[in-house]
């Protein structure tokens, strides 16, 4: 029997990808157009947003509006693009320095208001586009350009982080297995609320220590072991890598309320789509009411 | 006690003085609310500090017949709340005036008074006692007593504590009615009052703050987004937009911060909501990455900057116009952007309106530069007349073929405006990038930065600016051609200059008066054209350097010969600009840095 084939295309640009040969990159483009195409969205209808640094570019590789905004900005500008017309589907893509760094404030704050948008952050534990700098999640020891005799400072932990900060899905994947990543995006993309998938997506050219071999010999998947996702201890603990192990999956989704459904304005419609003018009798009572 | 006596100005000037948390406020809004709803104008200035308790703050309201324009310079009555503010005003009262303060607590020494200024020393605190524990009923009791010795009618002012505490319920309402009342008693018994006629027309007028009217002009113009992060002197934007802001479909979105509110702001004007920022020069330096990222992904925003005194966190609560440099070099490399610079409550309103439209017809962010003093003061004034404000959202691409095959966001027109899709639009995808891109928008940054599309773009963009320059009304000059003496203003500082011209026109002087709204694209050709024909010219401007002053030089190569200037926090008294203009036309040197006192 013929199966039904996605239709990924659909969620391609003109524009090919010119980031390096073997990127991880490439899989989470690939992962987010798959994950894109199944839950058979309009590309008119969806708008990436994305901030600078060589993951930044994938707007312009992926076939829908897209805003490429200013380093550690993404993440502001695309609640803005959401509280302005809710009808579209807001994606995030970024950078561990761009979203992590320079950008923390906005992260940490989209998660407390649980404004409906998903952020897929490439973590490669590098500045990659200015050649190779400690990011926030490099790890302790780690050689790179700025920090010649290791790193010295403890990385971020984007997961725990998230869950502290009130995210209401969490989930990470390895761009290494695509297909399993693209199913954490779909969820996610899918998921009411504020959502973070973080991807390892390594650098092959400024990162040589979180490689593919690395992170294969580490990496695991959480609803392979009966994880519970209502349950944001288990996610914390599973968060930590007992064992060196890397826990990848859902680490955690609960409901509550998002921002637009709390926003009064919204019962006019969504902002980019009113009518704009006031009738005579609006401008009356208004100029009234500061007699 | 005191005898009666006339006073003779054709304004009339209340000062209520006390530390913060004494309740100044609610004394000078009741009064302010109280003549303006007779059918006066009033202009009321509250010069306060960065303390939420303590340090001294006062609030000058300026009442007469017609418009008024500034607050003026004169102290008719004080109502000093405190001990300190005898300290400091008390000799300011005009012959013919009065203080009105509690006996019981503070201390005037009559004697040293200015010879006809009435002591009006109430026992408040007894009196008040009657009538609850606050100490700030004191001050309704003042108000009673001020309503009975300026001749002010009680009705008016119990009319507005009635409708200012309604929602506190009818205890509250009747304290303070009764307060009032027994104060305006106490007055009755025991002083004259000023012989001085109001010309009570009861014609009910708008009276409101310049931030008041930005938010309004915002509703007006179809602004659907506010972001903004709390910050003095341009909060009272977002206070009253985020109770009212939601009730006309606009979302009101307080920030972690400017930068954020700023690139918020971008996102919903990129996807077609109407979207305006507000913040003061703080929070503006803040912001100016992503004024660029707006120009260059040309989305359409207007950021105000309600400017206060600088630099750094500088005089938090204070008037300054120190921000014009600030705003000309916001963000990296060259891009188009309007500057505009509202004067008046009813221009703030009219202003902002029209920043919304220039936003969207150019596609560009549109600063918007109001002051503490426009944005906080209080001022009666005709109604605002809405149907002057034209919704216009520029060009808007209605086919995707776009006469070339492909959408091309970035199309290079004459105009420099290219027709603009919204996402969500079929057809027209694009990515809207930061970096250098070519029509279509695919950024030209990464494989090979292509001189010629470059400079297309660059072309492209800054040719809207042209196309500005065309469209944007011409700047008038106010006044007789051939005067002696010609004031350049920008801002507020309009209204204190109308204020001392009125002056010296009674006084035979002919003087004319240009105020520069448009600060950039600047309309050097028509600016240079007026001031060839000026005989002598001054201006006047809250800064140190000399902003616009300099900045007319740079466009026009024109130096103006005389300044005015003031950095010392307080607004520009009328007095001090028409001395400043008779010294000038007597050919007498004064002291050119105000500041300097």
């Amino acid at each position: 029997m013929p199966t039904e084939t996605l239709d990924v295309a659909k969620f391609k640009s003109k524009i090919a990808p010119d980031w390096c040969p073997g990127c991880g990159d490439f899989g989470v483009l690939a992962g987010l157009q798959k994950a894109c195409a199944t839950l058979g969205l309009d590309p008119k209808d969806v708008i990436v947003v994305s901030g600078i640094g060589c993951s930044s570019n994938l707007p312009g590789f992926f076939g829908s509006y897209g805003m490429h905004t200013l380093h550690g900005r993404s993440v502001a500008v695309a609640q803005g693009a959401r509280l302005g017309n809710p009808d579209l589907t807001t994606i995030i893509t970024g950078g561990d320095g761009d979203g992590y760094g320079i950008g923390i404030g906005h992260f940490i704050h989209a998660m407390r208001r649980n404004i409906n948008v998903t952020y897929i952050v490439m973590n490669n534990q590098i500045y990659g586009l200015t050649t190779g700098q400690a990011s926030p999640t490099t790890t302790l020891n780690t050689q790179t350009k700025s920090t010649p005799e290791g790193s010295i400072e403890n990385p971020l932990n984007p997961i725990q982080l998230a869950l502290v900060s009130g995210a209401t899905f969490i989930g990470r994947a390895f761009s290494g297995s695509g297909e399993r990543m693209a199913e954490v995006m779909t969820e996610a993309i899918k998921h009411k609320g504020f959502s973070l998938v973080d991807v390892f997506s390594p650098c092959v050219t400024y990162n040589k220590v979180n490689t593919y071999p690395w992170f294969r010999e580490r990496v695991y998947d959480l609803q392979a072991e009966g994880h519970d996702t209502g349950s944001w201890d288990a996610a914390m603990a599973a968060a930590k890598q007992p064992d060196n192990r890397i826990a990848t999956g859902v680490f955690y989704k609960t409901s509550i309320p998002t921002y637009e459904e709390l926003e009064p304005a919204y019962k006019f419609g969504p902002p980019a789509k009113q009518k704009l003018g006031l009738d005579k009798e609006t401008a009356t009572a208004l100029i009234n009411s500061f007699k | 006690m005191s005898s009666s006596t006339t006073l003779s100005p054709r304004k009339v000037s209340v000062r209520v003085g006390g530390a913060a948390g004494d309740g100044i406020a609610s004394v000078a809004e009741t009064l302010a609310k109280a003549c303006s709803r007779q059918g006066l104008y009033v202009y009321a200035y509250n010069s306060y500090q960065s303390v939420i308790r303590g340090g001294h703050i006062n609030m000058q309201i300026r009442i007469g017949a017609k418009k008024v324009w500034s607050q003026g310079d004169q102290c008719d009555f004080l109502v000093a709340l405190n001990q300190d503010t005898i300290a400091r005003h008390a000799a300011e009262v005009t012959p013919g005036g009065g203080i009105i303060y509690n006996k019981e607590k503070i201390k005037l020494d009559a004697a040293a008074l200015p010879k006809g200024v009435n002591d009006f020393g109430i026992p408040s605190s007894a009196i008040a006692a009657k009538f609850g524990k606050s100490p700030i009923m004191q001050n309704t009791v003042a108000l009673g007593v001020l309503s009975f010795v300026a001749n002010l009618p009680f009705d008016a002012v119990k009319d507005v504590i009635i409708s200012t505490f309604k929602k506190k319920g009818d205890a509250v309402v009747d304290a303070n009615v009764g307060a009032a009342q027994a104060g305006f008693d106490f007055a009755k018994e025991n002083f004259k009052k000023v012989e001085y006629t109001w010309q009570l027309t009861g014609t009910k007028r708008m009276f409101l703050t310049g931030n008041q009217a930005i938010a309004l002009g915002a509703v007006a113009g179809g602004c659907k987004f506010y972001s903004a992060y709390p910050m003095t002197p341009a909060s009272g934007i977002l206070h009253w937009l985020a109770p009212k802001g939601p009730k006309y479909g606009i979302v009101v979105k307080q920030c972690e911060d400017e930068i954020a509110a700023m690139n918020m702001a971008v996102g919903a004007g990129h996807v077609g909501a109407r979207s305006m920022t507000g913040t003061s020069g703080g929070g503006f330096a803040l912001m100016t990455e992503a004024i660029g990222l707006a120009s260059m992904i040309e989305a359409p925003v207007v950021v105000v900057n309600c400017q206060r005194g600088g630099p750094s966190t500088g005089l938090p609560t204070k008037q300054e116009q120190g921000d014009l440099f600030q705003a000309l070099g916001a963000s990296q490399g060259d891009f188009p952007k309007f500057i505009i610079a509202p004067s008046t409550v009813e221009d703030a309103f009219y202003t902002t309106a029209e920043a919304l439209n220039l936003a969207e017809i150019y596609q560009c962010p549109v600063i918007l530069l109001s002051d503490l003093l426009l944005s906080e003061h209080y001022e009666t004034i005709d109604d605002l007349d809405f149907s002057k404000v034209k919704i216009d959202r520029g060009e808007m691409v209605k086919d995707a073929s776009n006469g070339s095959g492909t959408y091309k966001r970035y199309l290079s027109t004459p105009s420099g405006i290219s027709p603009r899709a919204l996402p969500g639009m079929a057809g027209m995808m694009y990515t809207a990038a930061s970096d250098e891109h070519d029509e279509d928008g695919v950024v030209i940054s990464d494989v090979f930065t292509d001189p010629a599309k470059r400079i297309v773009m660059m072309d492209k963009r800054m040719r809207k600016m042209d196309t500005a320059l065309k469209n944007l009304p011409d700047p008038k000059v106010e006044g007789p051609a051939g005067a002696d003496l010609t004031f350049i203003t920008w801002g507020s500082t309009y209204n204190v200059v109308r204020d001392a011209i009125h002056r010296l026109e009674k006084e035979g002087v002919k003087v004319n008066h240009l105020n520069i709204k448009y600060l950039w694209p600047f309309q050097s050709d028509a600016i240079s054209k007026i001031l060839r024909s000026c005989k002598k010219t001054l201006i006047v401007e809250a800064n140190f350097s000399g902003q616009l002053e300099r900045l007319i030089r740079q466009e026009t190569g024109l130096s103006i010969e005389n300044h005015l200037r003031k950095y010392d926090g307080e607004p520009f008294g009328p007095e001090m600009v028409h001395a400043k203009a008779k010294s000038l036309l007597q050919g007498a040197k004064t002291p050119e840095l105000a500041g300097k006192r």
